[in-house]
């Protein structure tokens, strides 16, 4: 057997093997290098995989030659091998720029510890997304929160700890609730390979249990993506934690919860008893009206730019939803390349604040706060990286020529398709509200004298500068060439909903 | 060179003139010296597209396609071409002017102002050359983006305070408007090419075409339609240079430009016919109440742009008018209004440069001091009322023509009374300048003489303009002509 026919064990091996190699070397210049070439690695491997599934469809692979049912059963479709590249290739940016910006955030005896937890971070949220078992992909989801945990408990403002903690015992009640909905489905399938689950799953849809499990599955789901109204831990963790940790989870860590959703609603329950004979669509769509326009204002009145760009994101999780809720084809699509318009934006500017930060912070002391009077005139020291942040937000906004846009546009259709008017204008009046929180950053950078006694240093070094902006250029190129993304996402939708046209 | 190449080489050079500016940026002279010939390269490049579009050709260029069957692509017709040869033409001369401006007045980030200045005309080439609604949204709103940092240029408060109206309005209306509308016209019609006659289903119901067309009119804030025109008198906190240009020819022209574009080529005249009654009410509204605003503005600048949105709306008018004449008439409003009022602001921010004075209650006797710059003002403003022998004459004789072949007699009327009130806001400033005498006083000094060399220059070539224009109107006529014959199916 050739090496390319086991890509999907490698994609998640050679990240796992990484982390316990990392802790055994106890160098941070060697573990660093090690979950780098990992990280390096599965982003190779997971184009790869796309190529693969794109060319010649669906990649069913049996970890150590089990036969599924019973063995474990990676299943690569054109969903999945999409949240793939996402997020080894948003690892694959973090990695590199963790090094420079974990100098003075993280304690140095600690590096190792650091790089051995993200390799395992991102390890987790690979598997959840390859495999195509249930079990499997509630231990994968483990791996991924609890070494999140404690990637966030790592920063040095002692915040982080409580920051932490809260998403601890939220990520942990959104974890078990997840598990009851599995072993719900176990008791009613007798199996937990997901494709065998869905095929017996359709004599017995409307049982009690099989409704109970959807209900425990989807609360758990939200509270893990961060779904409005359990969208509580999300600020604070974006905002303690280290920049390359907030960059990683706001870009992958709530998409592949997402992914998830999609994949149980779409493949296990099956769209008609999710969308057609529950009042799920409607509940969905009011959820994601909420989390568009309150999670969106309350981010124009924060004075810290992290818990504002995070609180965008819970507006920004309410227009993955919002597509969902639509059950079209057009929905759809808008919502699974959103997974990755958004992550990629929304990387690439916690990697620009990432750069802030580090220039904030003196060499022994705790970082500061990205506050809006420390950042007052900013943009006379760091051009560049404001700049960044400023076309970063063009794409949280949806202005033509960024990756955002295309989702927009294909929301807006979807609700178009729907004769919804009112949806239209509340997706763009939403994206009005981004314009606010946005040009705020400009007005404090651009137009603010700088406080006395600032202790900016110039521009952030390219150590920091060039990862953030290759995540920008993926923005603003897939704005323009959109045959990956939207390629993707539409022959995903297509794959999911084959009935619709 | 083929034409098709040339349109990608017209829309690149602007780009690449402003990067080659910013490596030029610490030396002033070679920056300057990139701005002027850039500027005289791109016009070049789009009098090399005169001939084969007067000839019938339209040259095409295709780029991505971002969204399936929905390409950014490019297309020259002869609107477009008319707005490309004013926004290029006097782009060069308004860099001679800018480099005069801007050094006499010690202006900061010159660098930045050069720079954005030529994107926002690549942007403006963009929009004039786009042949379907994406690509024309994409370069509306670069523009949009792109024109902010030289409306706050000066960074002050009232600056910050200028640039977020003018973001404010514009970015809401093109994505509350606009958006949605190209949206729903791809969803109806499965295309969004601007195409002679139209595009849209001829069986959409009259409830819907209406919609559509209120969604288009006022989703393109640029054409300051009332109640969206704050953002122009706005973004007159800009640098003159700024004012003249972009904020009396190519953003508010772009704006116009795209409603003529979307009424001709989007909808076609034949299915607009009945729907536009209130689209005339607007525009003859906006023309009177923007007018008596301008009669009661002190500020020099905050009259021109009041006469602006007033100027605006003859074209919104010409288009919602659906008469070929009418259609003709708007087009070459274009031209006409662009050479009349880049010369008035060019005038006002000479008179700023040279006497420091910006309120039209402070030049008396300025026409002594200033004689090149106050006559060129007198001919700009002449113009623009529509006095032969000057060129906006022309353009109000077809808008006239047309209201009248449309048996539209409350809108000849009203650009009489329109007529009327420009006398009216236009000779108080040239009497003052030239028939009373200069007061001395603390803020009246007297001796300051004329601007320096390239501002005069530059004012005298665009006023030459509108008498040029007048006599040899052949270029622009013809295609007016050619856009009125496209709005008919």
């Amino acid at each position: 057997m050739s090496l390319s026919q086991h890509l999907p064990a490698l994609q998640v091996v050679l990240p796992l093997i990484s982390a316990p190699l990392a802790v055994l070397l106890r160098r941070g210049a060697l573990a660093f290098t090690i979950v780098t070439a990992a990280a390096w690695a599965a982003f190779a491997i997971a184009i790869a995989l796309w190529l693969q599934v794109a060319a010649d469809g669906t990649i069913s692979y049996h970890i150590g030659n089990w036969q599924p049912p019973w063995g474990i059963e990676y299943r690569i479709d054109r969903l999945n091998s999409f949240v793939l590249v996402l997020v080894a290739g948003i690892a694959a940016v973090v990695l590199p720029y963790s090094r420079a910006s974990i100098e003075r955030e993280i304690p140095r005896e600690s590096h190792y510890l650091f790089y051995a937890m993200l390799g395992l971070c991102f390890t987790g949220l690979l598997g959840i997304t390859i495999t195509g078992d249930a079990f499997n992909l509630f231990v994968f989801l483990e791996i991924s929160s609890l070494s999140t945990y404690v990637l966030i408990a790592l920063g040095r403002d002692r915040r982080a700890l409580t920051a932490s903690y809260q998403y601890l015992i939220m990520g942990s009640i959104g974890a078990t609730f997840i598990v009851i909905a599995i072993g719900l489905l176990y008791l009613m399938t007798g199996t937990l390979n997901l494709a065998d689950m869905a095929s017996k799953l359709s004599a017995i849809k409307s049982t009690r249990p099989v409704l109970a499990a959807l209900a425990f599955f989807t609360v758990g789901v939200s509270l893990k993506a961060a779904i409005f109204p359990l969208h509580q831990w999300l600020p604070n963790a974006y905002t303690y934690a280290s920049s390359a940790v907030s960059a990683l989870l706001a870009a992958t860590a709530t998409k592949v919860t997402l992914y998830a959703l999609i994949r149980f609603y779409f493949t296990i329950f099956g769209e008609t008893m999710v969308f057609k004979s529950l009042p799920l669509p409607e509940i969905m769509l009011v959820l994601s009206l909420f989390a568009m326009f309150v999670a969106n204002f309350v981010a124009i009145f924060q004075s810290n730019l992290k818990r504002l760009f995070a609180y965008s994101s819970v507006g920004q999780i309410g227009y993955i939803t919002l597509g969902l809720s639509f059950d079209s084809v057009s929905g759809l699509s808008a919502s699974i390349m959103h997974l990755f318009n958004h992550g990629v934006a929304k990387g690439a500017i916690f990697l620009f604040i990432g750069a802030i930060v580090a220039n904030l912070t003196s060499r022994s002391g705790m970082p500061p706060a990205p506050t809006f009077e420390r950042l007052a005139g900013l943009a006379r020291q760091m051009p560049l990286t404001c700049f960044g942040v400023v076309i970063g937000g063009l794409s949280l906004i949806g202005v033509p020529g960024t990756a955002g846009f295309i989702t927009k546009w294909y929301l807006i259709l979807a609700a178009v398709e729907q004769g919804q008017w009112w949806v239209v204008g509340a997706i763009l009046l939403s994206s009005l509200l981004a314009v606010a929180y946005v040009w705020r950053f400009v007005e404090v950078a651009w137009f603010r004298a700088p406080p006395a006694g600032s202790t900016l240093r110039g521009e952030a070094s390219w150590a920091l500068l060039i990862p953030a902006y290759a995540l920008l250029g993926a923005t603003l190129w897939f704005g323009f060439d959109t045959s990956f993304t939207l390629g993707s996402a539409l022959a995903a939708a297509h794959q999911l909903m084959p009935f619709s046209r | 060179m083929n034409a098709n190449h040339l349109i990608l080489a017209i829309l690149l050079l602007p780009l690449g003139g402003a990067l080659a500016m910013v490596l030029a940026g610490r030396w002033p002279n070679l920056r300057e010296t990139v701005t002027v010939l850039t500027a005289v390269l791109l016009f070049g490049g789009v009098i090399q597209l005169l001939d084969p579009v007067l000839g019938g050709l339209r040259p095409e260029l295709e780029l991505l396609a971002p969204i399936p069957g929905l390409p950014i692509a490019f297309r020259v017709e002869p609107l477009g071409m008319i707005f490309a040869l004013i926004a290029s033409g006097l782009w060069i001369v308004n860099s001679l002017y800018s480099i005069g401006y801007m050094r006499k007045n010690n202006e900061a980030h010159q660098t930045r102002f050069y720079v954005c200045f030529a994107l926002a005309i690549g942007a403006a080439l963009g929009i004039a050359f786009s042949a379907n609604l994406l690509t024309l949204f994409l370069f509306y709103e670069v523009l949009t983006l792109i024109t902010y940092p030289l409306v706050t240029h000066s960074g002050t408060e009232q600056a910050r305070k200028g640039g977020r109206v003018y973001l404010a309005i514009l970015m809401g209306t093109s994505m509350l408007f606009l958006l949605p509308a190209i949206v729903y016209t791809w969803h109806a019609a499965g295309t969004t090419d601007f195409r002679p006659g139209g595009i849209l289903p001829a069986d959409l119901a009259p409830a819907t075409v209406a919609v559509l067309l209120a969604l288009f009119m006022f989703g393109i804030g640029k054409a300051a339609l009332m109640p969206f025109h704050r953002w122009l008198p706005a973004a007159m906190v800009a640098p003159t240079p700024v004012s003249a240009l972009l904020h009396a020819v190519a953003v508010v022209k772009a704006g116009v430009f795209s409603v003529l574009k979307v009424v001709v080529y989007v909808f076609g005249l034949d299915i607009l016919a009945g729907t536009t009654d209130w689209l005339i009410g607007i525009s003859c509204f906006t023309i009177i109440a923007a007018s008596v605003v301008a009669l009661n503005a002190d500020n020099l600048k905050r009259r021109l742009a009041y006469s602006t949105v007033s100027q605006l709306s003859y074209i919104v008018l010409g288009a919602a008018v659906l008469a070929p004449l009418s259609v003709v008439g708007a087009a070459l409003h274009i031209a006409a209004h662009a050479f009349g009022k880049i010369t008035l602001f060019f005038a006002a921010g000479s008179i700023y440069t040279a006497a420091h004075k910006t309120e039209v209650s402070q030049l008396d006797g300025i026409g002594r001091e200033m004689p090149w710059t106050m006559c060129a003002f007198t001919v700009g403003a002449l113009s623009l009322i529509g006095i032969p022998p000057f060129v906006g004459f022309l353009s109000k004789w077809y808008l006239m023509s047309g209201a009248l072949a449309a048996e539209r007699y409350g809108v000849a009327a009203v650009i009489l009374v329109s007529t009327l009130l420009n006398v009216a806001y236009f000779l108080p400033i040239i009497h003052r300048a030239f028939f009373r005498p200069a007061r001395d006083d603390a803020h009246h000094h007297s001796g300051h003489g004329e601007a320096p060399l390239p501002m005069v220059i530059a004012i005298v070539l665009t006023a030459s303009a509108t008498l040029v224009a007048f006599i040899f109107p052949d270029i622009f006529l013809n295609l007016a002509r050619g856009v009125a014959q496209g709005g008919a199916s």
